[in-house]
């Protein structure tokens, strides 16, 4: 007999060492997530895949399951906390949707539509943020990072290099190259790195290509995340 | 510079763990940490300089640009508010012609406010390229002032102005006598490991950082683990505002303390161990390391304790400017030489701490407790306390009351007791726990000091009538957004939206239903932030909230909506561009003609 865990009422059989996200996704559930893809070591920072785990509020992309688990994903106020903790990550950057090249292809935006987010909520933080057009083929929008550290795993785990690191404290946390000039040109990185691809938002873009695609035909303009997220194993959406 | 860098890591046989105390040296000697040295260090120690821009962007204490040669803080702990900090400050900028937060154009000096010093019983407090100096007044700031225009050397500063008092005011089971050097380890080793660890059990003895743990189990836990290396980490971080106590264990009582650690590591089997002690009690570090010398000579420390064949050595560890590294595991990154970012759990530092190995993090007291323990077994300190809650609570007091300091306090002591004692009148209220614990209100003194109850890592400060209690929060609200490590959402997002609310409501601008959006935010920054310090950042605000409501309601506007901002002030750049100084230029906040 296989172990198993129930989310909202359901069974669902896991393997030990499996996280309630691995097996949830394995079974055709989806929780929400932001920071969490299934080929990189999780990172539980981003909050969006919070579910109730026994009562208490858990990550699920870092809490390994458990035989006889009560997992609660899709109540209404856990979807209402995560619209907010997403207004968070609206208000904390500078995220004009209409304008950017990843609209429609972009994960957070994604995530927003499918938890019916309809206005920022909380004060816009209006940062001060820069970009970094120095690399030949890769651009770097500060304004768009949420800091979930997927370019950093995935240069780390997948690339083989060191291209991304996250710096600083708190309200002030920033993206940083590894280059002495601090200039993403001046890194080892490869537009064909998965680093340059990994990005849920529009944080870092491939130059001359953001509009091959036209706006309207993107992939969250016809698909909800969920959707796209539990049909590619490979979570390639946004590319 | 590149010898200077080439020699230190050396010394430190190019570990990156020591990255911490590398860096403290660098910052120490040149007032920053510069870009070669930052490349250079990389190919030292093997690693990208990210992970040391990183390092150096996360601790308070490192600076990529360069500060002052006499790099000034002063601490921003409520209780140095009280006892007139802010006029302090404003007198010390003027006085050595510098604005806080900047560096003055000759570069001698620059000043800035820095997270409580742990010296809230002789506050104003500050620090001078990290040494204390205590009770600030003008007649002392006029001479530091003359110091440092003169350019001598802090070593050649008057000893006064760095005087250090333990204020020791009330002993109890633990302080009042204090073990025989050795004798803990003694009667462990004639009782027996399991036997003494048993004993420690017995005891009831709860971790006293705050979370409560029980100790022995702890430390069983660690020492059933399959890995056979195994670390013991004593948590000298005490960071929480309004704490002090180890400060003072540390300085008289820290042969106990250390002897507390190495009974743990012959129980759980660990041979080397580490005294992360933060960077604020730098002051304490050769006193420590004689110490642990004279600990090493009398055969307490090394290959071969009291000839019992246990091994085992301690190394001190410094922080450098952050609370969060009080927390276990952002505590086990630092020591490792990285930025102070809590680790996700499980697996727990029990299973996997220190490099991946078990590891016991145990505080300052809980060690001091467990070797008193270990000589006079289990019951002795069992018979004090309350059920839940044995033997007794070392406290740091402090704010209004005539004799702040140190006392301790049997488990089950009324705050009435404590506030009685110390000789405070008119009391408002006090914090328990710091601002991470709870405020009550003067109809609360009959409750006890106790997990049940009360509890707390220590801090325990104490308001009179005259204080205001929102500016309070706002110290702490404040506190926390500057201390989040930023890694969750909800915490590094929440704690700036709560200040923002905050202010936005002390401030007058608040109108109704700003009252209950602060309070959302606050639940969500409790209930999904990944750590502590994130799930109890809302707690002013909760707590107060909930006992004093019309404090917060009485701050609103009664109209709908109001700007979260000064419409008038917002126009100032406007007017200056354009020029313009007559009525037409200015703008009335709207709505408060409707008032
Ligand atoms: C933000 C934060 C700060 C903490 N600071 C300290 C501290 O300064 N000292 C301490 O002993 N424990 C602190 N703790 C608690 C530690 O994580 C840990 O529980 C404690 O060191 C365990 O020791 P104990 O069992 O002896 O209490 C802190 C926890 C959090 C979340
Ligand atoms: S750039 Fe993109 S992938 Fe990298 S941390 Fe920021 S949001 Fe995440
Ligand atoms: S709760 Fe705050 S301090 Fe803790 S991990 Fe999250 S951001 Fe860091
Ligand atoms: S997906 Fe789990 S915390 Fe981000």
């Amino acid at each position: 007999m296989s172990k198993t865990i129930t989310i909202d009422g359901k069974t669902i059989p896991f393997e030990d060492g499996q996280t309630i996200m691995e097996a949830a996704t394995a079974a055709d559930v989806y929780i929400p997530h932001l920071c969490h893809h299934p080929e990189f070591t999780p990172h539980g920072s981003c909050k969006l895949c919070t579910v109730k785990v026994n009562g208490r509020n858990c990550s699920a992309c870092t809490f390994p399951a458990a035989e006889g688990q009560d997992v609660l994903n899709n109540t209404q106020e856990l979807i209402d906390d995560r619209r907010k903790i997403t207004q968070m990550l609206f208000v904390e950057g500078n995220h004009f949707c209409p304008s950017c090249e990843k609209t429609g292809n972009c994960q957070l935006q994604a995530v927003a539509y499918h938890l019916n987010m309809l206005d920022d909520h909380f004060p816009l933080f209006y940062p001060n943020r820069e970009m970094d057009a120095s690399h030949p083929d890769v651009l770097i929008d500060h304004n768009r990072c949420i800091f979930c550290a997927l370019c950093v795993r995935a240069s780390q785990q997948h690339d083989g290099k060191n291209v991304f690191a996250i710096s600083g404290r708190g309200i002030n946390k920033h993206l940083i190259f590894n280059a002495e000039s601090g200039q993403l040109k001046d890194t080892d990185l490869d537009k064909n790195d998965k680093a340059a691809h990994i990005c849920p938002t529009g944080a870092i873009l491939i130059k001359r290509t953001g509009y091959q695609v036209p706006i309207g035909q993107r992939i969250y303009d016809h698909h909800e995340i969920d959707e796209v997220s539990l049909a590619t194993t490979e979570h390639q959406h946004g590319e | 510079m590149q010898v200077f860098i080439e020699n230190l890591a050396a010394d430190h046989q190019y570990q990156p763990t020591r990255l911490l105390l590398i860096l403290r040296a660098i910052q120490a000697r040149y007032h920053y940490i510069p870009e070669p040295a930052i490349q250079q260090l990389a190919g030292l120690l093997n690693i990208p300089s990210t992970q040391i821009i990183g390092v150096v962007e996360f601790y308070s204490f490192f600076h990529l640009q360069p500060r002052g040669q006499y790099e000034l803080l002063i601490s921003d702990s409520i209780t140095d508010a009280m006892l007139g900090k802010h006029n302090l400050m404003g007198y010390l900028s003027e006085k050595l012609q510098v604005s806080v937060g900047a560096v003055r154009s000759d570069g001698l000096v620059s000043l800035d406010n820095t997270s409580c010093t742990g010296l809230c019983d002789q506050g104003p407090a500050g620090l001078v390229n990290g040494y204390p100096l205590t009770r600030l007044d003008r007649p002392r700031i006029d001479l530091i002032a003359d110091l440092i225009n003169q350019q001598k050397p802090v070593e050649a500063w008057p000893s006064e102005l760095f005087e250090v008092e333990d204020n020791l005011v009330k002993s109890g089971l633990l302080l009042e006598q204090p073990i025989q050097q050795g004798a803990a380890l003694k009667a462990t080793f004639k009782r027996g490991l399991k036997e003494t660890l048993v004993e420690i059990n017995q005891s009831g003895l709860r971790g006293r950082g705050g979370a409560g743990f029980k100790t022995a189990m702890k430390w069983q836990f660690c020492s059933e683990e399959q890995e056979t290396v195994r670390y013991v980490v004593c948590n000298a971080d005490e960071g929480e505002p309004g704490t002090f106590k180890d400060r003072v264990l540390l300085n008289s009582y820290a042969d106990q303390v250390f002897e507390g650690m190495t009974v743990c590591a012959a129980i759980i089997g660990a041979s080397q161990g580490f005294l992360y002690l933060r960077g604020e009690y730098l002051f304490l570090y050769d006193k420590l390391q004689t110490v642990l010398e004279q600990r090493r000579a009398a055969g307490l420390l090394g290959n071969n304790i009291l000839g019992q064949g246990v091994g085992f050595d301690i190394e001190i560890c410094l922080g450098a400017g952050a609370y969060i590294c009080g927390e276990e595991s952002a505590l086990i990154e630092s020591l490792e030489g990285k930025m102070g970012v809590p680790r996700n759990r499980p697996p727990y530092p029990v299973t996997q701490g220190y490099l991946g190995k078990p590891t016991v993090v145990s505080n300052v007291e809980s060690f001091m407790a467990a070797a008193a323990i270990a000589e006079q077994g289990g019951n002795w300190f069992a018979a004090i306390g309350t059920e839940k809650s044995k033997g007794t609570k070392i406290l740091s007091l402090c704010g209004d009351c005539a004799k702040p300091g140190i006392y301790e306090y049997p488990f089950g002591t009324t705050i009435q007791t404590i506030l009685d004692e110390c000789g405070a009148d008119d009391v408002l209220g006090v914090q328990v726990g710091g601002p991470s614990g709870t405020f009550i209100s003067n109809q609360e003194f009959h409750r006890k000091l106790a997990f049940e109850d009360l509890a707390t890592g220590g801090s325990f400060i104490i308001f009179n009538s005259s204080r205001n209690i929102l500016d309070i929060v706002n110290n702490f609200t404040h506190f926390f957004a500057h201390e989040s490590c930023g890694f969750c959402t909800p915490c590094r997002v929440g704690t700036s939206l709560l200040k923002k609310q905050l202010d936005k409501i002390i401030e007058g601008h608040g109108s109704a239903g700003d009252v209950v959006s602060l309070e959302e935010i606050c639940q969500l920054v409790k209930s999904y932030s990944h750590c502590g310090l994130g799930q109890t950042a809302a707690n002013p605000i909760l707590t107060t909230l909930e006992r004093y409501p019309e404090l917060y309601a009485n701050r609103l506007k009664k109209i709908s909506y109001e700007p979260g901002f000064d419409l008038d002030a917002a126009l100032e750049t406007a007017r200056r561009m354009a020029n313009r100084h007559d009525a037409a230029a200015h703008l009335a906040q709207v709505g408060e003609d409707h008032e």
